[in-house]
């Protein structure tokens, strides 16, 4: 079975975001980056279904630069078999990375391609069920836990306020949220393996963005909490603040 | 210069309202762009009836699509009827709510009809005749402001943000035939739990109660239960990831960075410390009243109102309060 996991690398989110001075994007001055939350746990789902079928060939994709090597490495480490790094500008345009990352994907010729539910930096929410539907695959979206069950795939979906299952056909795609699968740490042989492991590293076109960013600011600031008091004493205090002069009761 | 089109998501055989505020913000930006707002609705037959409300909210006309079949989400078909109405009424630019329904299809229909997707937008404005889409970055921790080169432009909108405004419309039912062919769409749904009926989403609560490791254990979620349902049906309860690691809450409850950015009216954040990772996702709510035994906790520095003391004596007496009729 072939699985490819679609990672990016994303500033840490402890990172305290500061506006560069075009105005328009983040500061890196600083900036810690780290695998995208999500996306580890695309990865270690990938790790488990391996495992389980005792066969399985994981190749870990990015679109991003030079330095998201690292991450790839980590990657490695933790289990994948190998590593493709396309090197270009992931902008905001996420159908511009999208198209950018198909015919890489397409050639690998996955029965299963596993998303982050989201990044924690742009926070589309969207190029998995956009690429799947490019590579023409069946695709369920916000999966907490899956399950191949023959031909099929068996998905737990979280949605406001519900979870369903649903059920799609191999090859298909999925984006991966928070739920069944905590990520691991790669052992010291995991990561001494990692180094012979094959990683790939080439150029790519990512077509022009018809999305900018025109402007970024940071929210505006707030001024800290008025203390009612101590205590169940500051109560009904607090229920007249809100009633009267919040007006949000 | 052609349309706005709003697609407005049904829940359990009414309109949702997250549905209603994206048909709210499509005829309000209509009117800017001096262009007509539609609507489609795609989902069981029994919503015919409700569906003719949108007119009340400036729905000039409202595309159904409906069908038994549709009376759960079929990502495949819902996209493809999307597509086709986009098409055939050349729409300049498609609202959805960004519920998980909205983002999952947004993304589908951005492949389908090869255009980039504006997601999680929580205001747009016109200028010189082009949208400017304000969107979230950072799970809140910046705001930045994006133009989309290519009709149509598809957003998403975030629930909560954009208010239900009424307004007049001709609200011409248009309903489309259908033949539908359920074996040829792949993904299936087999079964679903729903939560409480009665709670709203954390993403669609205008008031959120949400708690922190501080209330100690599962058990105490007993009293957040009581003051959401004396705060009314429009609160719903959150959660910080120290308690959702923890198991005691469902991760659909998570707010923060790897959880869900919310924008309520107000919040309440009861025995929850302030870290950045959740101050991120509900630093944009209206008010914000913390209520921790730490005095120099972070969440009182971005706290509208604090009080300093034990949730269990304070929380219980708060719901009294509100309850007790001089109060109000
Ligand atoms: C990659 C990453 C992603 C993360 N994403 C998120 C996220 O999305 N959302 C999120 O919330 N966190 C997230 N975190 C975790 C975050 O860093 C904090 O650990 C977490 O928010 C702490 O939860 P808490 O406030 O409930 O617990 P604590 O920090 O333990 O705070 C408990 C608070 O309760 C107070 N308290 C104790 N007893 C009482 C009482 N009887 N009455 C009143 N107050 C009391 C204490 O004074 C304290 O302030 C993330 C962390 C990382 C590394
Ligand atoms: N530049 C990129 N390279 C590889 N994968 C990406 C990239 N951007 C996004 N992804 C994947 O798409 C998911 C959703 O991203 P987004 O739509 O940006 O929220 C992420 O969790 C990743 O799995």
């Amino acid at each position: 079975m072939q699985i490819v996991v679609v990672l990016k690398r994303v500033p840490d989110t402890d990172t305290r975001v500061r506006v560069a001075e075009d105005g328009f994007s983040l500061d890196p001055g600083g900036v810690r980056y780290v695998t995208n939350p999500y996306d580890e746990f695309a990865l270690e789902a990938a790790l488990r279904i391996r495992e389980e079928r005792g066969e399985g060939e994981i190749t870990a994709i990015t679109l991003g630069e030079e330095s998201a090597q690292e991450m790839l490495r980590g990657a490695l480490a933790a289990g994948a078999d190998r590593a493709i790094l396309l090197r270009g500008r992931a902008g905001s345009d996420g159908s511009a990375v999208a198209r950018a990352l198909l015919p890489e994907v397409e050639a690998l010729g996955p029965d299963l391609v596993l998303f982050g539910m989201k990044t924690i930096d742009d926070d589309q929410e969207q190029l998995g069920p956009m690429l799947a539907t490019m590579l023409r695959l069946p695709c369920a979206t916000a999966v907490s836990e899956f399950e191949i069950e023959g031909s099929h795939l068996r998905c737990r979906r979280e949605v406001e306020g519900a979870r369903e299952w649903v059920q799609l056909p191999l090859p298909a795609a999925l984006t991966i949220t928070k739920g069944a699968y905590e990520p691991r740490h790669p052992s010291l042989k995991g990561i001494m393996a990692a180094k012979k492991k094959p990683l790939d590293v080439r150029d790519v076109i990512v077509p022009p963005g018809r999305m900018r960013v025109v402007e970024m600011r940071l929210p505006p600031e707030r001024q800290g909490a008025k203390f009612i008091g101590e205590g169940p004493d500051a109560v009904p205090e607090l229920v007249r603040r809100l009633r009267g002069e919040a007006g949000v009761l | 210069m052609a349309g706005v089109l709003a697609l407005v998501e049904t829940k359990e055989g009414s309109l949702r309202s997250s549905g209603i505020e994206a048909m709210s913000a499509a005829t309000v930006l209509a009117e800017r762009m001096g262009t007509g707002a539609d609507a489609l609705v795609v989902g069981p037959p029994e919503i015919d009836a409700a569906a003719g409300a949108l007119s009340g909210y400036g729905a000039g006309t409202i595309h159904l699509a409906l069908d038994p079949a549709l009376a759960g989400y079929r990502p495949e078909v819902f996209a493809e009827i999307a597509v086709q109405v986009i098409r055939e009424g050349e729409y300049d630019v498609v609202l959805l709510a960004g519920t998980g329904l909205g983002r999952d299809l947004a993304g589908r229909l951005g492949a389908l009809l090869d255009v980039p997707v504006a997601e999680d937008a929580t205001a747009i404005s016109v200028m010189d005749g082009r949208l400017r889409i304000e969107r979230p970055v950072f799970a809140g921790k910046a705001l930045a402001t994006v133009e989309v080169d290519v009709s149509p432009t598809l957003v998403t909108l975030r629930p909560g943000a954009f208010p239900v405004q009424q307004s007049e419309g001709a609200g011409t039912l248009a309903r489309r035939s259908l033949a539908l062919d359920p074996g040829r769409w792949p993904t299936e749904t087999i079964s679903r739990e729903s939560g409480s009926a009665e709670v709203p989403d954390v993403s669609e609560a205008s008031i959120v109660v949400s708690g922190g490791r501080g209330l100690r254990d599962p058990e105490s979620w007993r009293l957040l239960e009581e003051l959401c349902a004396e705060l009314g049906p429009e609160a719903g309860l959150g959660a910080s990831r120290a308690v959702v690691d923890a198991g005691w809450r469902p991760h659909s409850e998570q707010v923060g960075q790897t959880g869900k950015t919310v924008a309520p009216r107000l919040y309440f954040a009861i025995g929850i410390s302030g870290a950045v990772q959740h101050l991120a996702g509900m630093r944009t709510a209206g008010t914000i009243v913390a209520i921790n035994r730490d005095r120099d906790a972070p969440i009182f520095r971005v706290a509208d109102y604090g009080i300093v003391g034990d949730a269990f004596e304070v929380v219980p007496r708060l719901t009294e309060e509100l309850r007790s009729p001089q109060g109000r």
